[in-house]
């Protein structure tokens, strides 16, 4: 465990301990984007998710809804640059920084950091679709190889493949300048992220940071990065926690992004911006799966994340694959306080995005002093009140666990 | 007794233990004897036919057992062998390291040679669903775990008995200086008293090439390899793609005291500045490059007459250097034409992602040794950029302070200042 103090050690007090505050909130997935749409959505009893069965078919997606990138992406020469991946990043993050009052602020765009959490890009499904079927005749595919990706790759494509180069791209679209560093490793980059971004502002080394990710599931790569260990959910969609026994892996995938602007309380408070709550403590681990941790390493997080008594509504990125889900449920189940939400179910699992976007409804909840309905009435159970704070996990299908508590502001 | 605070009331943060591993070899020492007697590692391509390939040499590492099997294969054995050096010499438990791992490696893909037998193992169906019609009737794992980012670092965090949930990251051509500056911010937050912080970089696949090629970005001056890669040299015409690892134990100088560690240099600062420019290119006056150079000053306490050698990024692209010389003529001022700039690059070629980590060890080394590794194929200098490179020929001097620098795809700037000893 990285972090497990959060208040300054008096023996060791090296930097001064700032709060740290959620003002910025940008959010897409299939149900639409921003906070007060997905508010919307979600608050609906029997939500039905929006899904797309055949077009991946024997997977079940969850598609990005219509995005107008110009909103976000003014200029069409930087969008032709990008595939949808770093479109959809870009725009989520400029949801974010408008929501915060940062986006087209010169001076606090350019001393605010930045902590993507990042996979790849898309690849040009043509040209290996080509090369694989050429390959089916020939010994020579090395050379197969070069032929074809030496006169085919279009070469900025590779830009758009780039990890980083979703930050990058945030750089050039929104001038956010102060620093810029990509975290990649699934669900587990998306909390480091998260958990690095608020340890800097704890410890005032930044003022700002602009934190998130996006996943884009609407191409094949991306689906195979699931199924070459089976982890794909087939058949008719269920709820993340009904997907144990049912064919395939238990993943559903959902297009969409979350990031989120934190920001020192004192910072916030000098410009007079709207908080959404509090970001307590952070916390994530790396338990080794195959010699059977995954409940205890979860149970040992809940413990570190200093807990509050009495029902706590839980914001779970849950993502249905069979093993990770049960252990979580596991433990949700040995802690009867808490009240899961597992939002996947109506989203799709967005990987590195999984976390921050967790944290996002977390926020809304605490902000709008109201709970969400049962999002699966089968295994979740009824919150009634107003959550003075709600828990954020995110237990990745195959490695790493995190979570965090948000709190009202 | 020396300070265990610095400047701004952080713990300082110690090197105890160096690992790396280019195409001049595996460990310090053969780098280092090959690197100060101006030796290159560039060679001809044999990983794989180079037909239709404009650039037909690289700085690969091809002596490993992982070599040619596959980018994560490689970029992990890479990473464990440094990592094993690093921690070796810290004199540390190489199984319990007990802190946390930051690693540097290059964003991963399903390797092609994958690809095509996955392909080829089936009849039924044609792209994209065929593939993942076989994938998911696999019943090993080890495909898979070649596509996930995080896999690399779940594998050192159990070979090294590392703490907590590894960061994976890249800052593309800084990687490794951000890696090693994730460690020293850890560390100085109190978060632990020691980091393990690893650039790692195995991705020299003929796609990875092409990519690159694409971009003309790369040397195609095959003829002769070990010439390829010339810094600051008029003729210089692209980097040279290249494979290699660094590896540092970093350690609160307080705690590496306390256990009778040996001090072998001082992570004194860390500064970085995004670029909104362009993807590829730098803004042209330099700004956010200078400005990660003063950020790194600043937050080593140090003022620009205190740096007695810069560890170049030079790459050897016409468009870097020339944004380097003018980031650093426009920071140092007149001295610029008197202070020693070398590039490792010369000889080991561009290792990406292990890049930043790779030249700290090297510039820690440089301290050490009193000997600054030279600027080799200095033959056709640049007019344009007045440097004291180091030409072709290693230099005995004392050195106290290094700035070393790296530069990315993607507005990524990231600075380093070390020292040789504790303030």
């Amino acid at each position: 465990m990285r972090k497990i103090k959060k208040s300054p050690d008096p023996q060791q007090p090296p930097m001064s301990s700032h709060d740290v505050v959620i003002t910025g909130i940008g959010l897409v997935s299939s149900l639409g984007e921003g906070p007060d749409a997905h508010w919307q959505k979600l608050t609906q009893p029997g939500l039905q998710p929006v899904l797309d069965a055949a077009r991946f078919a024997p997977y079940t997606i969850h598609p990005l809804p219509e995005v107008d990138w110009n909103l976000q992406i003014a200029k069409r020469g930087d969008q032709r640059q990008m595939e949808t991946w770093q479109r959809l990043g870009t725009y989520a993050a400029g949801l974010a920084l408008d929501d915060a009052g940062i986006k087209g602020n010169d001076e606090l765009c350019t001393t605010m950091d930045m902590v993507v959490a990042a996979g790849g890009g898309e690849r040009d499904e043509a040209v290996d679709a080509a090369i694989l079927a050429a390959s089916e005749s020939r010994n020579d595919r090395d050379v197969l190889l070069n032929e074809k990706l030496t006169t085919e790759l279009r070469p900025t494509l590779f830009l758009a493949q780039l990890s980083n180069l979703l930050a990058g791209n945030i750089s050039i679209v929104h001038k956010v300048t102060g620093s810029s560093r990509t975290f990649m490793g699934e669900e587990g980059a998306g909390v480091s992220a998260v958990e690095t971004a608020a340890a800097r502002i704890r410890s005032g080394q930044s003022t700002h940071v602009l934190v998130g990710g996006a996943f884009q599931t609407e191409h094949s790569d991306m689906l195979l990065g699931y199924e070459l260990a089976g982890y794909l959910h087939r058949g008719p969609w269920k709820p993340v926690w009904q997907r144990q026994g049912a064919e395939g892996g238990g993943v559903v995938t959902g297009s969409g992004g979350a990031f989120l602007v934190l920001e020192q309380r004192e910072h916030a408070k000098s410009r007079g911006r709207k908080i959404y709550a509090e970001l307590g403590p952070v916390v994530s681990g790396r338990a080794r799966r195959r010699r059977g941790e995954l409940n205890a390493e979860i149970a040992t997080l809940l413990k570190q994340a200093a807990l509050p008594d009495g029902d706590l509504l839980t914001i779970s990125a849950a993502s249905g694959a069979h093993a990770a889900t049960a252990a979580e449920k596991a433990v949700f189940d040995a802690n009867p306080a808490l009240a899961v939400r597992a939002f996947s179910t109506l989203t799709g699992h967005m990987k590195e995005a999984q976390f921050p976007f967790a944290v996002a409804l977390a926020a809304m909840a605490v902000d709008r002093k109201a709970g969400y309905p049962v999002f699966d009435a089968t295994v979740e159970r009824p919150f009634e009140g107003a959550p003075n704070s709600v828990l954020a996990t995110a237990i990745g299908y195959h490695q790493f666990e995190g979570l965090g508590l948000v709190k009202a502001a | 007794m020396a300070n265990l605070r610095d400047h701004m009331g952080r713990p300082i943060v110690a090197v105890t233990g160096i690992g790396v591993v280019t195409s001049l070899g595996v460990g310090k020492a053969d780098n280092w004897a090959a690197l100060t007697s101006g030796k290159s590692g560039i060679h001809p391509i044999s990983r794989f036919p180079v037909d239709q390939l404009n650039t037909r040499i690289s700085g690969m590492v091809d002596f490993l057992p992982s070599s040619s099997k596959g980018a994560s294969p490689l970029t992990y054995e890479m990473a464990e062998t440094a990592a094993q050096e690093a921690v070796s010499e810290a004199g540390l438990d190489s199984g319990d390291f007990s802190g946390p791992l930051f690693l540097a490696s290059p964003p991963v893909e399903l390797d092609w040679a994958d690809r095509f037998s996955l392909y080829n193992s089936d009849k039924q169906d044609i792209g994209a669903e065929r593939l993942l019609r076989v994938a998911r009737g696999l019943k090993e794992l080890d495909i898979f775990e070649t596509t996930q980012f995080g896999s690399i670092a779940d594998r050192l965090a159990d070979r090294f008995g590392t703490r907590g949930l590894p960061i994976t990251l890249s800052t593309a051509c800084a990687s490794g200086a951000t890696a090693i500056q994730l460690g020293v911010e850890a560390i100085r937050r109190g978060e632990c008293d020691k980091a393990l912080s690893i650039g790692a970089d195995g991705s020299a696949t003929a796609e990875a090439l092409i990519r690159f090629s694409l971009l003309s970005a790369l040397s195609t001056h095959n003829d002769i390899p070990e010439k390829a890669s010339k810094p600051f040299s008029k003729d210089r015409d692209g980097f040279v793609l290249a494979e290699g690892s660094g590896a540092l134990v970093l350690e609160s100088l307080e705690a590496a005291l306390a256990r009778g560690a040996t001090i072998l240099g001082i992570m004194r600062g860390c500064g970085e500045k995004a670029d909104d420019f362009h993807r590829t290119r730098s803004k042209p006056d330099a700004s956010p490059a200078i400005a990660a150079v003063r950020a790194a000053l600043a937050d080593a306490g140090l003022g620009e007459d205190e740096i007695d050698y810069v560890n170049a990024h030079g790459t050897s692209t016409p468009e870097n250097d020339k944004m380097e010389h003018l980031s650093l003529s426009t920071v140092f001022g007149e001295r610029i034409g008197s202070m020693p700039i070398s590039s490792n690059k010369s000889m080991i070629g561009h290792t990406l992602s292990a890049a930043g980590a790779v030249e700290a060890a090297f510039s820690l080394m440089t301290m050490r040794e009193s000997v600054i590794p030279p600027t080799i194929n200095y033959d056709n200098p640049d007019p344009a950029i007045v440097l004291d490179v180091v030409p072709n020929k290693k230099r005995n001097a004392e050195v106290g302070t290094v700035l070393s620098n790296s530069f990315g795809f993607g507005g990524q700037n990231t600075c380093l200042v070390m020292a040789r000893e504790p303030v």
